[in-house]
């Protein structure tokens, strides 16, 4: 490496640093922003400049968020807006996993009347986002009798042509020798499926799993259009009621510690694990 | 290439029954009633409805308010799809000179992926409110009189800043990896040519990594048409006045608040339209893709 010619010289590779510790501050600065104005009191943020360092309030802000400070705002606690958002974000990566793993397969490993306009059935869903078809899909919620619930929330996100097509993609580098072996040892399609196969797809579910977890968490549109009760509300949901009907009385330092906690998980989610999350992120997308 | 595969018939359907039930429920049957709302005029009590053929896409599009909404969205459509890519790309090629460290980078860089678009939208909105926000105080000390609740082009600067903010990181990941994928043996021609650095990027690098480039161009797009939905709705409210109404937040608008059915399905499908549109282009694009490699 050092008697490459490309190896940077000590100028560049000191202005390299320096670029990068802009750029890193400027994409974290907002993140560490909410997180000292969730540890200062309500007359701190409200009189700016805020101080740049941790404050004494914090951990009374986050005792008072998770003992009931949220409920006086929000009408839900803080631990039900959790519970709701976790569940939502892993049923939907579990349920997108599961349906698009068992269509690939059956597209793959079978051979059946129509297998194809099954496939591009699926594949042309990647045109119909939520946003284009607003109206018509809460219709189809209201008659279902979806709104307000948990399936409702989950259900319509779980189809996945993006996750279809990378199992897809990934079972037909599946050596035929493996599967040829398998079946002349006697295995269906479940002990195939079970012992071969999904041993050899942890990576890529590792990879889907965080990044359909991050989609779940973060969805807006979806729980605002089908949820009215603020029991049902996702965080995301719930902090913006917060400012949106924000007033004089309105504690912001509780407001920061729900912003917190609406970032972390998903941010420690994607920190840990990244190595899958970047591989799944740049592989599948390509 | 002939697969060994499993002789089931009746299997595989039920493999792809829970997928396809899905699709079919909340895809294509509103999909299919959108594109049949659009041609149809409810009456105020929406008792009855009447087939008016292209009349709701006629009047959507000499509507003033769409026009607006229209402009509004290729303005901050341009901003968001090109601004993130400029500062992602930038911050790759420096992170390439860095030796170490950079995984440390790299782990920052990455935080604004894990923000909701709304969280985003509401962290700017904090930091730039008029009233409290710790960096509109400094503008104001400056004399400029900082107010995104009422000015409109201040509105479209903070949910800009916002989207453009939540996106580097997508961009920056993509960018990386294309530096990488770029044959060493051909840098160090050039380096033992003589050619700078920058010549060597303009020269080499960067038509090297126009596939990249397209393909952000594209995501940077749908992400700007579609998921910046939750900005606008946290931070604006589509105003002051109508300066910051996207075509997908007029169509939220006209078919929940205002509750104008035949519109907001005239509106859907023009949006269908562009999706498959740029879908369509992408695919073309990666189809290219695979020639090159």
């Amino acid at each position: 490496m050092a008697e490459s010619p490309l190896a940077p010289r000590g100028a560049t590779r000191i202005w390299g640093h320096l670029w990068m510790i802009l750029g890193v501050f400027v994409v974290v600065f907002p993140v560490y922003y909410v997180f000292i104005a969730s540890t200062h009191s309500t007359q701190t943020i409200l009189r700016p400049p805020l101080p740049l360092l941790p404050g004494p309030e914090g951990v009374a802000n986050y005792r008072d968020a998770f003992s009931g400070g949220i409920d006086r705002i929000g009408g839900v606690s803080l631990w039900r807006l959790l519970g709701n958002t976790a569940l939502i974000a892993v049923g939907i990566a579990v349920g997108k996993i599961a349906i698009s793993m068992a269509s690939a397969y059956a597209i793959v490993f079978f051979r059946f009347p129509l297998r194809m306009a099954a496939f591009w059935l699926i594949f042309i869903t990647l045109m119909l986002p939520v946003e284009v078809r607003i109206q018509p899909t809460y219709k189809v919620m209201v008659d279902l009798g979806l709104i307000d619930t948990y399936a409702g929330l989950i259900l319509p996100l779980i189809a996945s042509a993006t996750a279809t097509l990378l199992f897809r993609q990934f079972f037909m580098t599946i050596p035929d020798e493996l599967l040829e072996a398998a079946r002349v040892d006697g295995a269906g399609p479940w002990r195939f499926f079970r012992d071969i196969l999904w041993p050899l797809s942890l990576t890529n579910v590792a990879a889907i799993f965080v990044i359909q977890f991050i989609y779940g968490w973060t969805q807006y549109l979806w729980p605002l259009l089908v949820t009215n009760s603020n029991e049902m509300n996702t965080i995301v949901i719930a902090l913006r009621k917060m400012i949106s009907f924000a007033d004089a009385e309105t504690p912001w330092n509780l407001v920061m510690v729900t912003s917190v906690l609406a970032i972390l998980p998903p941010l420690l989610v994607v920190v840990l694990m990244q190595r899958w999350f970047v591989k799944g992120l740049v592989e599948t997308e390509k | 290439m002939q697969r060994t595969v499993f002789p089931h018939k009746v299997l595989p359907w039920l493999l792809l029954a829970p997928q396809l039930a899905v699709t079919l429920i909340f895809f294509y049957w509103p999909a299919g009633q959108a594109f049949r709302q659009s041609t149809l005029r409810e009456d105020p009590f929406g008792l009855s409805s009447t087939f008016v053929g292209l009349a709701n896409f006629r009047r959507v599009l000499s509507d003033p308010s769409y026009l607006n909404a229209l402009q509004v969205t290729v303005v901050f459509s341009l901003f968001v799809a090109f601004l993130p890519m400029v500062i992602a790309l930038f911050l790759a090629v420096q992170a390439e000179k860095i030796v170490r460290g950079r995984g440390v980078y790299r782990t920052l860089m990455i935080w604004p992926y894990a923000v909701a678009t709304a969280i985003a939208g509401m962290l700017w909105l904090f930091m730039f409110n008029p009233s409290f926000g710790t960096l509109a105080w400094p503008l104001r000390q400056m004399g400029i009189n900082w107010n995104p609740l009422l000015n409109s082009s201040h509105a479209m600067i903070l949910v800009v800043a916002a989207a453009t903010w939540k996106q580097i990181s997508y961009n920056f990941l993509f960018f990386v990896a294309g530096l990488q994928a770029i044959p060493r043996s051909l840098l160090e021609a050039a380096a033992i040519d003589g050619a700078s650095r920058r010549h060597a990027f303009w020269t080499i690098v960067f038509p090297l990594l126009a596939p990249t480039t397209f393909f952000l161009l594209v995501v940077n797009t749908v992400y700007a048409l579609f998921d910046t939905f939750g900005i606008i709705h946290a931070v604006t409210g589509g105003g002051p006045g109508k300066a910051t109404e996207t075509l997908v937040y007029k169509v939220y608008n006209d078919g929940f608040v205002n509750l104008n059915m035949g519109d907001s399905a005239a509106q859907s499908v023009i949006l269908m339209v562009i999706v498959i549109a740029l879908t369509a282009f992408q695919f073309r694009y990666i189809e290219r893709r695979v020639h090159y490699g």
